[in-house]
């Protein structure tokens, strides 16, 4: 018996220390129980007092073995895993994947960022209509009929008396005859104007501010666009405003930004100036307030306008305001965030 | 506006450089948008004294000359000349070696060299090698060399000499201030912004006793003319208009003509007052009529054009016949001649929405047009007329009577004004001192007067724009300087809510919806060509045909306001095939115009849509499908999809899309017949949704609901179906048959091999949910049972058998 035990002994161990797969070692393993299993149906022909010395002999025999196929499992293991990592090797150097989503155009990009901005600090935002009627557009914005200002933008007209509005402030009006003060808004939208050359486009988009209540002062606009400036372009940017003309605000100043290419030292961006014209701005016209039924002896208020194209041009560089109404996926896809 | 600098110089003592004064000007409201030095072309050219004469030894045209140029460039410099009228003891203009001269609209560099053989040192020049006429200096447009008064010092810079040292401000004027249009406004602000005194031009005359037949003036429109001045001038004498006077106007622009028209001119440069002088022997009836013309009535103004005028149109007639289009052009039966003896001068403000419509209709317009739509003050009409009567006195070319005339409605008498300090300091937001802005009202003219908080002022003449105290507190602050603004931040005003509403922040939500899925956002005009209804093969009495049209388009590609987007959506799609842009997702959120059916003036509807595209890689209907139904999704919508397309999509590849059995949308691939035209190689697929249609049930407010304590489990059935069963079919069934099948999606179809003839295979995959508290997991028995009773309803219902 000692020596069939001792010829499975030999056999096991040589086929453990020759397999080198999981898979193996446990086709060996069941091989072994088999064989101990035939070695331990030869017990009955043992005389029955030695039995348990036999028993035991067998017992340890066995332990030892579970032992080294326990030990060498792990080895195995081992061998097998750096197979696994050989094998499954890549080239890292290969382009990796991923799911494309889409990009939201630039002027929507810049629309978002002013709601932003000034959402924060209190305007509600009101979208008014495009197509406009002459009151709205420019009578009741202090520009009637014979006025030179509406020499200023070439208007389309639908009908005598209805044209695609051609500057947001048209909101203005409505949002003024339907709330009393305080009124703080925010008015972004499509305007029209009659201009199609290199720096014109038939159709583009302005944002409208308006702020009516007691004590609003030209101070306060000068703050007010101090902070946009400071988030829309970085905190270094400077306003600097100079007198013009609109027909309803009094005073009207043209609100120039410190040039954000060169900080204000002069380039081509600024024609070196230093400055960069972004909107126009000025305390609301009485008459404006007066047509729209508030007290202009009780409130002020400012009102400051930009385009939305040119906000987007000169924070991402574009040159050329055809480029925004291209569709190009290429275009767009810069923007993507 | 333009304004040179040395005409500047004649109302104020300008101390400042061209540079600095432009910077002042901008400061108070006068953008200079360019400044344009006039000797900028030419450089080293001085004034130079001929010594000596010889022949040139190998022509026998060309001169050799001794020229004295001054100590500082050579007192005997050899230059060859081919001038004819070169003389010793010429003075003349001397083009050193290195210097430009002007040549057509070129610069023209002047080196040494030989000419043949023989060394030069440099040009002599003509008038217009410098580019200037005899109206900037006499004798520029002879030919040969320009003869310099013999008291330009040799050696002297020649734009010095020949009036070419001098600055041009090409000023832009704001809408407001008219009064600017003229050298004098500009002039009037160059003082008050140097704190320098204006010296008002001189409008002394003497107005002399005439024998002359009357002529009335009779002004029947006076909202059309608020102004008639005239005035009778007699003695006509042809005159040469002095050389300041001429150079004046050539600096802007404008040859000299004759003294009286040259004295027009000047008026209109000098005081922004247009005039008009008629030939006083041609007109008949002894009186001036300024009225409204008759409808058909005509008029062959100056430059011969004859004009059929309307009741719109506003003329000046003598007793029998228009004589003048008011404040746009003379009629060439009453204009000056040569042989002109008497004048009669209008000096008028005519409506500046009259004379710009006139204009326009007619097609007819001057400077002196342009200059009365921008609006000329009654309060001028008086000055310039005694300007134009001074200068014909100065430079005595007629006699100045007191045949004068004078019809106004408007009131001259000085407008003033009060305001409170206060009120213009709070709207200001600063306190600017009472001595400051009586300082700088002075100097604008207001004749300010402070008492406690009350301001007085007298608006001048000439400012029609000023009408309430911001137009002080404007005035204040554009001289005091807006660098005195500092930022404050509402420090007065009431807290407010902002932000946007739900239906701009759900518009903002779908177009993230649209980007999560590849999209990209487009912007196009809201306007496209009829042409694009032809494209999309619209039937003539198509609804979408009936655009909003631009009265006054750009072009006729852009001249119909959109009615639905999807044309802008192709046009996309195919600019970006056409650039190689191969695959792509677009989409496009604006509105779309429904005109109003009632009444062509009322606002027409804007309706808000979406339009998709996708075109090219593997994208079929099914992924435009995909998008539209997620874009539902997200706003707890489900969209139904029937059969039924419009002209410009597949008819067998497009579908409705309805919510609540309203038809909100369509979507589908574009019709290969318009695909074929467009010459397009790739698949473009189209969908548009009708947002505004959909916004009340759109909900994009989240909720939770409690996960079931049981899993959901998914069964795969393969079906042997009819060819002619589609998808939807099926799916109801499978719904529909047990409660407790939440979802049913096909994911293959399969035909041939072992699928019968007429037969296809479909795949779905059945997602069998417990109910939210159920006791215990679905077994597989219980899940057979469902499916065992799923299949019996297909038979029964379909005839679909398990493949």
């Amino acid at each position: 018996m000692k020596d069939k035990i001792e010829a499975l002994r030999q056999e096991t161990e040589a086929a453990i220390a020759q397999t080198e797969t999981g898979r193996g070692l446990y086709e060996q393993k069941l091989k072994f129980q088999a064989a101990l299993k035939t070695v331990m149906s030869g017990m009955k022909d043992l005389a029955k007092e030695d039995r348990p010395a036999f028993g035991k002999i067998v017992n340890e025999f066995k332990q030892a073995i579970e032992a080294q196929f326990e030990a060498r499992a792990l080895v195995v293991r081992e061998m097998e895993m750096q197979k696994k990592y050989a094998a499954e090797r890549v080239d890292i150097t290969m382009p990796g994947k991923s799911y494309k989503a889409g990009a939201l155009h630039p002027i929507t990009l810049v629309k978002n960022q002013l709601i932003d901005i000034f959402a924060g600090m209190g305007f509600k935002v009101f979208e008014g209509p495009e197509i406009e009627t002459d009151y709205y557009n420019f009578t009741a914005l202090n520009t009637p009929k014979d006025h030179p200002a509406r020499d200023m933008q070439d208007t389309f007209y639908l009908a005598e008396n209805l044209l695609l509005r051609t500057q947001t402030s048209a909101g203005q009006i409505r949002v003024m005859e339907k709330n009393a003060p305080p009124i703080k808004i925010l008015s972004p939208g499509r305007v029209f104007r009659s201009d199609d050359d290199a720096t014109h486009s038939p159709m583009f988009h302005q944002m409208e501010g308006l702020v009516v209540d007691k004590g609003i002062t030209l101070c306060d606009l000068q703050g007010m666009l101090a902070e946009f400036a400071k988030k829309m372009f970085d905190s270094s940017t400077k306003v600097r405003l100079r007198p013009s003309y609109f027909p309803f605000t009094e005073p009207s100043v043209e609100v120039d930004l410190s040039c954000s290419e060169c900080g204000g030292k002069g380039c081509r961006l600024c024609k070196g100036t230093g400055w960069i014209e972004v909107l126009g701005a000025g305390m609301v016209n009485r008459h404006v307030l007066e047509n729209c039924g508030v007290d202009p002896d009780e409130y002020t208020g400012f009102a400051f306008g930009m385009g939305i194209e040119r906000i987007a041009m000169l924070k991402y560089g574009i040159n050329n305001i055809k480029t925004l109404f291209e569709n190009d996926m290429r275009f767009i896809a810069q923007f993507e965030d | 506006m333009k304004a040179p600098f040395s005409w500047l110089k004649d109302y104020v003592d300008i101390e400042v450089t061209a540079e600095e004064l432009a910077e002042k000007l901008f400061s108070c409201g006068f953008e200079v948008e360019e400044l344009v030095y006039l000797g900028e072309k030419i450089s080293r050219v001085v004034v130079g004294e001929v010594k000596a004469l010889t022949p040139h030894p190998d022509s026998d045209h060309l001169q050799v000359c001794v020229v004295d140029c001054g100590e500082q460039y050579g007192r005997d410099l050899q230059i060859v000349t081919g001038a004819s009228n070169v003389y010793v003891g010429m003075k003349t203009p001397c083009a050193l070696d290195g210097s430009t001269v002007v040549d057509g609209e070129e610069v023209k560099k002047i080196k040494k060299g030989k000419l043949r053989g023989v060394e030069s040192f440099g040009m002599l020049c003509s008038g217009g090698e410098l580019g200037i006429n005899d109206d900037y200096y006499a004798g520029a447009e002879v030919d040969g060399l320009l003869d310099l008064d013999k008291s330009a010092p040799i050696g002297e810079d020649i734009r010095k000499i020949v009036g070419l040292d001098d600055w041009i401000f090409d000023i832009s004027v704001t809408a407001n201030r008219p009064d600017c249009q003229c050298i004098v406004g500009i002039a009037r602000e160059v003082a008050a912004v140097l704190k320098k005194p204006f010296k008002a031009p001189n409008v002394a005359f003497t107005a002399n006793k005439t024998n002359a037949k009357e002529i009335g003036v009779e002004v029947q429109a006076p909202e059309l003319c608020p102004r008639y001045v005239g005035r009778y001038v007699e003695n006509i004498v042809g005159v040469k208009t002095p050389a300041w006077m001429r150079k004046r106007l050539a600096l802007s622009g404008i040859r000299s003509i004759s003294p009286v028209v040259d004295i027009t001119n000047f008026v209109l440069l000098e005081m922004g007052q247009p005039m008009h002088a008629f030939d006083a022997d041609e007109l008949e009836g002894g009186k001036i009529v300024v009225r409204r013309a008759k409808n058909g009535e005509k008029i062959v103004t100056l430059d011969e054009k004859e004009l059929t005028l309307c009741s719109e149109n506003l003329v000046i007639c003598d007793g029998d016949k228009p004589v003048a289009l008011a404040g746009i052009m003379g009629g060439l039966n009453s204009g000056i001649k040569d042989t002109t003896k008497n004048v009669f001068f209008e000096s008028a403000k005519f409506a500046r929405d009259n004379v710009r419509k006139t204009s326009r209709a007619l097609g007819q317009s001057s400077d002196s047009s342009s200059r009365f739509e921008k609006g000329v003050d009654a309060y001028t009409n008086a000055v310039g007329m005694a300007r134009a009567l001074h200068l014909i006195e100065e430079l005595g070319c007629g006699t100045v009577t007191d045949m004068s005339r004078d019809v106004c409605a408007v009131s001259l008498a000085p407008r003033k004004m009060t305001a409170s300090i206060q009120k213009i300091n709070a709207l200001l937001g600063i306190e600017v001192p009472n001595a400051e802005i009586s300082a700088i009202l002075s100097r604008l003219d207001f004749k300010p007067e402070i008492s406690g908080d009350t301001l007085t002022v007298e608006i001048p003449g000439y400012r029609d724009d000023v009408d309430n105290y911001p137009d002080l507190a404007e005035e204040i602050i554009r001289m005091y300087g807006y660098e005195h603004i500092t930022p404050t931040f509402l420090e007065k005003a009431s807290v407010t809510g902002g932000g946007l509403t739900d239906g701009q922040k759900r518009e903002l939500h779908l177009k993230n919806v649209l980007r999560v899925q590849g999209f990209s956002e487009a912007y196009n005009y809201s306007f496209y060509s009829p042409k694009d209804f032809e494209l999309m093969k619209l039937p003539e009495n198509d609804l979408l045909r009936n655009a909003v049209k631009i009265l006054n388009p750009i072009s006729e590609e852009l001249s119909v306001m959109r009615t639905f987007l999807a044309p802008s959506m192709l046009q996309n799609a195919v600019r970006n095939l056409r650039r190689g842009n191969d695959v792509g997702r677009l989409f496009e959120v604006a509105n779309v115009y429904v005109p109003n059916n009632t009444a062509a003036s009322e606002q027409p509807e804007e309706r808000k849509h979406v339009v998709l595209g996708i075109w090219g890689g593997d994208n079929d209907f099914f992924d435009m499908k995909g998008a539209v139904e997620r874009l539902g999704e997200a706003f707890r919508l489900e969209f139904a999809f029937e059969r039924a397309g419009k002209t410009y999509l597949h008819p067998g590849v497009s579908a409705k899309i309805i919510l609540d059995k309203n038809n909100v949308g369509e979507l589908g691939e574009l019709d290969p017949a318009i695909a074929l035209s467009l010459g397009l190689d790739k698949k473009v697929y189209l969908a548009e949704i009708d947002l505004t249609a959909i916004e009340t049930a759109m909900d994009d407010r989240v909720r939770y609901t409690n996960l079931p304590k049981f899993p959901a489990v998914d069964r795969d059935l393969a079906l042997i179906a009819d060819e002619a069963l589609t998808c939807g079919q099926i799916e109801e069934v499978l719904l529909h048959s047990c409660k407790y099948v939440t979802k049913a999606r096909l994911f293959d179809v399969y035909r041939g091999g072992q699928v019968p003839e007429g037969k296809k295979s479909m795949a779905f995959t059945l997602t069998f949910t417990p109910d939210q508290n159920a006791e215990k997991a679905f077994t597989p028995e219980t899940l057979d049972g469902f499916v065992k009773k799923i299949l019996g309803n297909l038979k029964f219902k379909l005839g679909v058998e398990l493949r």
